[in-house]
């Protein structure tokens, strides 16, 4: 059964999950599971204009509607000071839209009754009077002078909300007028959304006698929500108890604080009952944050050889109505300055224009850290284009310019400090496992014989971990993350962290960590997270920062239990604690390998039999900030061939090399890949959420907003080659988002190869085959 | 309305209002809060439960339609404390990973079972084209109905040493 959870030493293996048996048993506890007594529920009332001003709401006839217990507008907020809320980027938002709403599906007011379905129907009930405004959809329509101004509430000026610069403008410029050979390509990522399985809610519980509110919350980041809950409520943070239990997915869209939430503790507040708020799937796609919607436009200046040299981008980001974009403080476009990628160029230049529109506000890190997606896949694409212009095969082009394992540290042009990588060997793995030069072979054949098959090469750099604390924040709080260990007695331990998973494994990866540098077995550490009253405070999960950020932390935390551990040992050995060496698995004296005593014998002492002046008790906690980013890499290839009657792209083979440093557990390593490549295929093949010239959202559920089933998946192939990170505790360096930001270049790479012969440089994502059949009919290819 | 339903062997009697649906019956009348709801479009496959032995979506499926009937949840597949090989399989296989999807997954994959004991990769995959999975990549899942497949046919034991064995080198 559970694969090896009893055996010493478990770090690297893949040990079966010990979060699953609740789960396969349909004993999962997410939000929507939580049943209290008196438990009231609301419902959203939303806008159907992209625009409009609000001259009237009516809602007396929900008022008197069976079970209806409470209706409130922004009004009722206005008078808590409660109307607007932060968001995480630090713009605000309204909680329930005042004079005008700015984007489809905004919320205008709320409902609250006894059942979920007197509270839809009394939503309907109630009247709002809207007089429709001109509406702006195209970023670049926002940013004209005769584009009206859609945020006369912070009185601006224009509807920017930030230009942002990276690198030296100077030296590139001055590179481009000189360089040989220069590329131009403009690239949109499109607008996607995370789509969780399970949509967001929460459960708002206040107990009036203790003063004391318990909020249940679909949440990645449980500390970071109970202080801004904290700061917007005016309620101590210590009467604010949140507790995020199971999270069905998360993908960066259970980070923002949502204005259901916000309506539900006031609910909760004024009637003294808890309220229950959990959206449907069209709430979740048209209103909570969306991700990307990147105009870029990127120019490569090279020599003739193939070698890069400057590398100049421009770009145009939609943010809708309000910034609420999950990026740390200091950087307004994410990480998005990480888009010189693995290659060695001697300088670059990026700007970003974050503009306002009458969407949804965003956007969110979707499974990646901050922009790093939109990046990586510019920079793989925009080589692509290099590559085609010289006429050279794209593997050589990127072997040719790639940073050196010798560069490390590297330094980019745009500032950040790479740990560690071998790309070449990365690479090099790639295009042996995959047969690289056979399937270039194939290709000359079938292209011969009138086919299309394509060859698509993306190898991207990752920057994830977010700390450190120097330069990363959130909302003024700085990143970094945290464990608390406690050995019981018997040997058994629990361990609290301040991320939140929604998946990724960490009950079984963390309690490998902590059971490698414990001695101890797997099963017998407990990880405990998502609870504000126990764990210690923490940022949360999300941008792959887990492993590197907690992941640190409780092996650093562990260590602090082994030096005390040591001196219970020495005592217990009966010799100074220098002569005490600890082997992995027990504590012996030095030169008499007969004696020893293990954790555990050591964890009953603690409690039983101190040494003299030392503290009794055997636990510990560590915040621990880490002294940079990691920076994962990988290889990915995509082999597709495409049918000239349909346009249908169908991906034969693809394989995903990665390098995310020291693995913890190679199974859940590997399952992490096989989704985030889902994702990315997903973006590649089939999402985008289109808007109308009226700003009505045209994919608000998922018969418009396709998810990938397992008839349309590939089958992945995954290798890995292993660089550790020199800074990390233990040299891991995240996995999660890797195959979601490397994998929409492979694949589109991939198409565009396949329809080069037809002279095509690009194509937008997402390649739905009637643009694909679109192509090979413009080029007169009938079948 | 009265029903009378039978859920994983057992007979409840309730008064529901004519428009609830059965996931929210389940759910909320009865407690069994392992259906979950992820959709309501009936896209996702996460409420999918048995009815008569039949995979439905009980998001799309009305309380009363369910009387004088037999229904199946994820609650119903372990047996005496035994869990099903088809949740063995998923666990083994790490065909899960936030589990919003699983219990939905479960009574898909066990149904196709049911009808098909020794169905190809084309066919699982067809049979849970309705189901989504946003975190797993569908991989895992497949081979967990494989290896479910193998195990309920008395292939168990060499079933269970392949993945194993797949575990340990994958990568
Ligand atoms: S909830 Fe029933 S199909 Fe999605
Ligand atoms: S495991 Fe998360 S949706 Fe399937």
């Amino acid at each position: 059964m559970a694969l090896r959870q009893t055996e010493l030493r478990p770090l690297g293996k893949p040990v079966g999950r010990k979060e699953d048996p609740r789960l396969i048993r349909g004993k999962g506890r997410y939000v929507d599971d939580i049943m209290l007594p008196n438990m009231l529920h609301l419902c959203v009332v939303r806008s159907p204009y992209a625009h409009a001003r609000i001259r009237r709401i009516d809602a007396s006839a929900a008022l008197a509607a069976p079970g209806v217990k409470l209706v409130l507008t922004g009004e009722d907020l206005a008078k808590m000071n409660l109307a607007w809320m932060p968001t995480l980027a630090g713009d605000r938002q309204m909680v329930l839209a005042t004079e005008k709403v700015l984007f489809q599906y905004q919320e205008v007011a709320a409902v609250v009754a006894e059942t979920r379905a007197q509270a839809e129907d009394a939503a309907q009930l109630i009247e709002v009077d809207y007089e429709p405004l001109p509406v702006v959809v195209d970023p670049f329509y926002a940013l004209s002078p005769e584009a009206p101004i859609l945020r006369d509430d912070k009185e601006k000026k224009s509807n920017l909300i930030f230009h942002w610069e990276a690198g030296d403008r100077e030296e590139t410029e001055a590179i481009f007028r000189e360089a040989p050979v220069v590329v131009k390509q403009d690239v949109r990522f499109p607008r996607v959304h995370p789509s969780p399985l399970e949509p967001c809610g929460c459960v708002a519980d206040y107990d009036t006698a203790r003063s004391k509110l318990t909020f249940y919350v679909t949440s990645q980041a449980p500390h970071a929500h109970r202080t801004v809950l904290a700061l917007v409520s005016g309620l101590p943070e210590h009467q604010i108890h949140v507790i995020s239990p199971d999270v069905g997915g998360g993908f960066g869209n259970k980070v923002p604080v949502y204005p259901g939430y916000v309506c539900a503790i006031v609910a909760s507040l004024k009637l003294g009952v808890p309220v229950k708020w959990i959206e449907t799937r069209t709430e979740n796609i048209a209103s909570t944050h969306f991700a990307r919607d990147y105009h870029m436009t990127a120019e490569i200046a090279a020599r003739e050889d193939g070698k890069v040299l400057a590398l100049r981008v421009k770009t145009v980001a939609d943010h809708g109505a309000f910034d609420g974009a999950a990026d740390p403080s200091k950087f307004p476009a994410g990480l998005f300055s990480i888009v010189t990628g693995s290659y060695d160029f001697k300088a670059a230049f990026v700007e970003v224009d974050g503009v306002h529109t009458n969407k949804p506000p965003g956007g969110v890190a979707y499974r990646c850290s901050f922009r790093v997606t939109e990046a990586a896949y510019l920079i793989e694409r925009v080589m692509d284009v290099l590559a085609r212009r010289l006429g050279m095969d794209p593997a050589e082009l990127r072997m040719r310019n790639f940073i050196r394992k010798e560069q490390f540290p590297y330094r980019s042009p745009t500032g950040w400090v790479y740990d560690s990588g071998d790309y070449e060997k990365t690479l090099t793995l790639a295009l042996e496992r995959i047969g690289y030069e056979e399937l270039r072979r194939e290709q000359a054949e079938r292209r011969a014989r009138g086919e299309f098959m394509g060859i698509g090469i993306s190898t991207f750099t990752e920057i994830v971990g977010a700390g450190p604390s120097h330069t990363f924040d959130i909302l003024g709080l700085k990143m970094f993350d945290s464990a608390q260990i406690r050995v019981h007695p018997t040997g058994k331990v629990i361990a609290r962290l301040g991320v939140r998973h929604q998946g990724q494994g960490h009950e079984t990866t963390f309690a490998q960590i902590i059971a490698e540098e414990l001695g101890l077995t797997v099963d017998d550490v407990l990880i405990e997270e998502g609870d504000t009253d126990t764990a210690p405070y923490g940022l949360g999960t999300y941008a792959s920062r887990s492993t590197p950020t907690a992941g640190g932390a409780a092996a650093l935390c562990a260590r602090r239990i082994r030096q005390k551990a040591r001196k219970i040992a020495a005592h217990l050995l009966e010799v100074g604690e220098d002569d005490v060496v600890w082997d992995g698995t027990a504590f012996s004296v030095q030169g008499l390998p007969g004696r020893s005593v293990t954790m555990k014998d050591v964890a009953f002492a603690a409690y039983t039999n101190v040494p003299e002046g030392l503290e009794p008790g055997l636990e510990a906690s560590y915040y621990y900030d880490p002294p940079n980013l990691t920076f994962p890499n990988g290889a990915y290839i995509a082999v597709v061939d495409i049918d000239k009657g349909t346009g249908a792209v169908k991906v034969r083979r693809f394989l995903a090399v990665d390098d995310c440093g020291t693995v913890i557990n190679p199974m859940i390593v590997e399952g992490q890949v096989h989704g985030g490549l889902t994702e990315g295929f997903a973006i590649a093949f089939m999402q985008d959420i289109p808007y109308d010239a009226d700003g009505n959202c045209l994919a608000p559920n998922w018969m418009d907003y396709l998810v990938p089933t397992a008839l349309d998946t590939p089958h992945w192939e995954t290798d890995r080659t292993v660089t550790p990170s020199p800074h990390h505790p233990i040299g891991a360096k995240g996995v999660g988002e890797s195959p979601n930001v490397g994998s929409p270049a492979a694949f589109v790479n991939a198409v565009v190869d396949a329809l080069s012969p037809l002279g095509v440089e690009h194509i937008d994502m997402p390649i739905y085959p009637w643009k694909v059949w679109s192509i090979l009919r413009a080029h007169g290819v009938t079948e | 309305m009265k029903i009378a339903v039978k859920v994983n062997g057992r007979l409840y009697e309730s008064d529901v209002e004519p428009r609830t649906l059965l996931a929210y019956y389940l759910r909320e009348t009865l407690n069994l809060t392992g259906t979950h709801i992820g959709c309501d479009t009936t896209s996702c496959g996460a409420c999918t439960v048995l009815l008569d032995g039949e995979a439905v979506k009980s998001c799309t499926v009305l309380a009363v339609q369910a009387n004088g009937r037999e229904v199946m949840t994820v609650e119903g597949l372990e047996q005496n404390g035994q869990l099903h090989p088809v949740q063995k399989a998923f666990w083994e296989a790490h065909a899960l990973q936030c589990g919003y999807c699983t219990p939905g997954m479960l009574m898909a994959s066990y149904a196709l079972l049911q009808d098909n004991p020794a169905p190809t990769e084309a066919e699982i995959r067809e049979a849970l084209s309705g189901n989504i999975c946003r975190c797993t990549g569908y991989v895992n899942i497949v081979k967990a109905v494989q290896l479910a497949a193998r195990e309920l046919s008395g292939e168990g034991q060499e079933a269970l040493q392949e993945v194993e064995a797949h575990g340990a080198s994958s990568n």
